[in-house]
């Protein structure tokens, strides 16, 4: 952190120190703008995202990491007057293009919102609620997945014996760790994750970022966040984002201990944001 | 402002408040009390043995050994009653019997006054009722004093004019008495069978009975002797019969009345089951029921899945515009549009225009029309206050919009529109303009209890039977229990289906919640 932002010029991601088999770009955006109505605020962005790795986007608030993040799985589409150019793919299929089948996009890519969202049905019923709509109907199947997602979410342990109660008498931690089950019983490619900690207490936040460890390698993860010590402890890459505008991307070492712009350095050290 | 003034504040807002609700708490007892109070009359009252006549003998209710006890007992009480009256009407007979001789003698006369006389006489027929044929006798003695030539008879005819207009009178007046004890006793043994049923009975009720009693004992009058407003006075019946032998009949009858009716406090449940006879003279209010509430579940059938569905789609799908402001303001303009309007509605159009006939089909579709912008607001508020997670998550996990409204919002949901379902079942209920053209009859045939057959029947509904019977009741005065009963009854429909609704409303928020177990 205390070396100069000149002694790396580059914005381009630096995937030097990455074996070659690892480099599967999984994510690639080229281009991409996102408007509100006619004010853009995410500014021809390129970035390409690891395949299996954790990459997180930190920022200060409304710059834009969040609309980033939900337009990979094009969850901006609910909000009126929002627009795209450029080009964002996804396992090189056009997020954005005429033909896209936006339920199989979406169930490539799970998300996981800031605040805990169960929906008020049992937690069996939250689980399935996926394996449902893809066309999965029969019992012994449903409970197979069921009991495979929590164990994947770490969460089985604590609910193997109230599955028919309702989702929302779990506490605060244990309810985000059922939306990560719940995303991950669609089996997805890719996990998108929304400020996922930023409402629970610290225990249930070390807990959901033991379990974003445990699934690192498996999936895809890309991981919006406020907190800088999370990012840095989790994540594989890191990109900061500032007013719309990837500032750096690169491996998350790198890119704390030796920024290559000075705003990163202003921020990650806490001048801003 | 200073911290004491705030409070001070404060506390006049929050007593204000209180007071606010005490008063409209009292308005609704001052309203509500008295309506029970009465209505339970229909239900709980001092029956009489011809109560308990009638439903052994209409409805099949009761103990026919015990009844047959029960009316040798009132026959033995009531007996001195009917024997008064059958000396008096002896001696009239005798009076009238007396008046022959001198009347053939005039009959022999061969001048005008006989073959008057003659004429008459030949009218006379001991088939036809008594008080007949002292009228054909009264008319040819008032004819006969026209025609009077000589003195020498004029004193006889005037004699007889005197006393046959004496027996007309107390005739007249035995057979008032008769009718006002036939209505306190039921007809009197040997009488023919009266046609109107509710002739064929005496007073079910003591406390109706008691009132016709007072019309057996004293006679209502209109007294005009004060300038400007007429003034009621009861004169004693007992006055136009002194010195015969009626006259204790009045004290008797005044302190045997129980033994001659044995009324006993009765339970009739059958109010809210039996149908009702001779227009509510008897029997219960069954088919008015039944009515409200075909009405009612037909209206609520075709209102909420319209509602629901246009709630879905002005909040879910539709884009904001004019257009939706427009149909806003229509909906919410609608909800205040006089009933007696959706009423004309649905005659013009179900009636006239679609050819639908009169019945609980047509009667439901515009009971459909009125609560179905109380339906579309509710549901909608209650389908915006999902919250946008619910439907985020569904949306995030491939569902599509119309998937996630019905497998997340709607359960979502589902406490508000129930509640604004079950309110609006309450008004349905209570609607009474809608229906009157399009399916309500003061009379007619209890429908079937299979929904199937009725869709085409007309039928009597809680809330217009209460309207007709009040101001088209011939007798509306003797059914004022059967009035408030009803009266009671729809405000404890409406009651208990609030009380449902809030009830349903509690347990599924708390089901959405998590908090049961």
């Amino acid at each position: 952190m205390t070396q100069s932002p000149a002694t790396n010029a580059s914005s381009i991601p630096s995937t030097a120190n990455i074996e070659e088999s690892q480099k599967i770009a999984h994510v690639t955006a080229k281009d991409f703008s996102i408007y509100y109505s006619s004010k853009e605020v995410v500014k021809k962005i390129n970035l390409d995202i690891w395949a299996k790795k954790v990459t997180a986007i930190i920022g200060p608030s409304g710059c834009g990491k969040s609309t980033f993040l939900r337009s990979i799985n094009r969850m901006n589409d609910l909000i009126p007057g929002c627009t795209v150019t450029g080009d964002l793919s996804l396992n090189g299929t056009n997020v954005y293009g005429k033909r896209i089948d936006i339920t199989a996009l979406r169930k490539t890519a799970g998300i996981v919102f800031q605040k805990p969202n169960p929906f008020p049905k049992s937690i069996f019923d939250n689980i399935a609620y996926g394996p449902r709509l893809h066309g999965v109907t029969r019992r012994p199947e449903l409970e197979l997945v069921v009991e495979k997602s929590l164990r994947q979410a770490a969460l089985w342990d604590e609910v193997k014996d109230r599955l028919p109660n309702n989702a929302l008498s779990l506490s605060g931690g244990q309810q985000q760790r059922l939306c990560i089950a719940r995303s991950l019983a669609i089996e997805p490619d890719i996990l998108l994750m929304d400020e996922p900690t930023s409402a629970l207490d610290p225990k249930a936040t070390a807990r959901i970022e033991d379990l974003i460890s445990e699934l690192r390698g498996k999936y895809t993860i890309i991981i919006v966040t406020h907190n800088m010590q999370q990012a840095s402890r989790i994540s594989d890459f890191t990109a900061f984002f500032y007013e719309g505008v990837l500032i750096e991307y690169d491996q998350t070492l790198p890119l704390f201990t030796n920024p290559s712009k000075k705003r990163t350095e202003d921020y990650i050290t806490g001048r801003f944001g | 402002m200073k911290i004491t003034t705030r409070k001070m504040l404060d506390r006049s807002f929050s007593s204000f408040g209180l007071f606010s609700i005490v008063l409209m708490i009292l308005a609704l007892l001052v309203i509500l009390v008295p309506i029970f109070k009465r209505g339970s009359t229909a239900i709980v009252f001092n029956g009489t043995v011809e109560h308990r006549r009638f439903l052994l003998e209409r409805f099949e209710r009761g103990d026919e050994q015990e009844m047959a006890s029960e009316i040798t007992a009132i026959q033995a009480a009531q007996k001195p009653v009917y024997d008064m009256i059958e000396h008096f009407e002896n001696r009239q007979r005798k009076y009238l019997d007396a008046l022959n001789e001198p009347l053939t003698k005039l009959a022999k006369r061969s001048d005008s006054i006989g073959r008057l006389t003659k004429r008459r006489l030949k009218r006379l027929d001991k088939n036809k009722p008594f008080l007949t044929n002292v009228k054909t006798i009264q008319k040819l003695t008032d004819r006969l004093k026209g025609h009077v030539d000589s003195d020498n008879i004029q004193a006889e005819i005037e004699q007889l004019d005197a006393t046959i207009q004496k027996i007309e009178t107390q005739t007249k007046n035995l057979v008032e008495l008769k009718e006002a004890i036939r209505e306190l006793l039921g007809p009197a043994p040997g009488e023919t069978r009266p046609v109107l049923l509710r002739k064929q009975y005496g007073q079910t009720r003591w406390d109706r009975a008691q009132v016709k009693l007072h019309e057996v004992l004293y006679i209502e009058k209109w007294d005009y002797s004060n300038e400007g407003m007429g003034r009621k006075v009861f004169e004693p019946r007992v006055e136009h019969f002194r010195g015969t032998e009626i006259e204790p009949l009045f004290d008797y009858m005044e302190t045997n009345t129980e033994a001659m009716l044995r009324p006993q406090l009765t339970f009739y449940w059958g109010f809210l089951t039996d149908k009702s006879m001779d227009i509510h003279i008897f029997g219960g209010i069954f088919p008015e029921l039944l009515g409200t509430v075909y009405l009612t579940l037909g209206a609520i059938l075709f209102a909420v899945p319209m509602g629901v569905i246009a709630a879905i789609y002005f909040s879910e799908y539709a884009r904001p515009g004019i257009i939706i402001s427009f149909l806003r303001i229509c909906i919410s303009t609608l909800a205040g549009v006089p009933s007696i309007v959706f009423g004309m509605f649905g005659l013009a159009f179900l009636l006239n225009g679609c050819h639908l006939p009169k019945g609980v089909l047509a009667g439901s579709l515009t009971l459909a029309l009125v609560i179905l912008p109380t339906i579309i607001r509710s549901a909608e508020e209650a389908i915006r206050a999902v919250p946008r997670t619910y439907r985020e998550a569904a949306l995030s996990l491939g569902a599509s919009r119309w998937r996630t409204v019905v497998t997340v919002v709607i359960p979502a949901a589902l406490p508000g529109i129930l509640t604004g379902t079950v309110i609006s079942m309450g008004r349905a209920a209570g609607e009474t303009a809608p229906i009157i053209f399009t399916a309500a009859a003061s009379v007619a045939a209890t429908l079937s209890l299979n929904p199937l057959q009725v869709w085409d029947q007309p039928t009597q509904a809680l809330s217009w039977n209460i309207y007709n019977l009040c101001t088209e009741h011939e007798a509306a005065n003797e059914i004022q229990h059967v009035l408030f009963g009803m009266t009671a009854t729809i405000i404890l429909v409406v009651l208990f289906l609030n009380l449902f609704a809030i009830i349903l409303r509690a347990r599924i928020s708390k089901k959405l919640k998590g908090e049961t177990t």
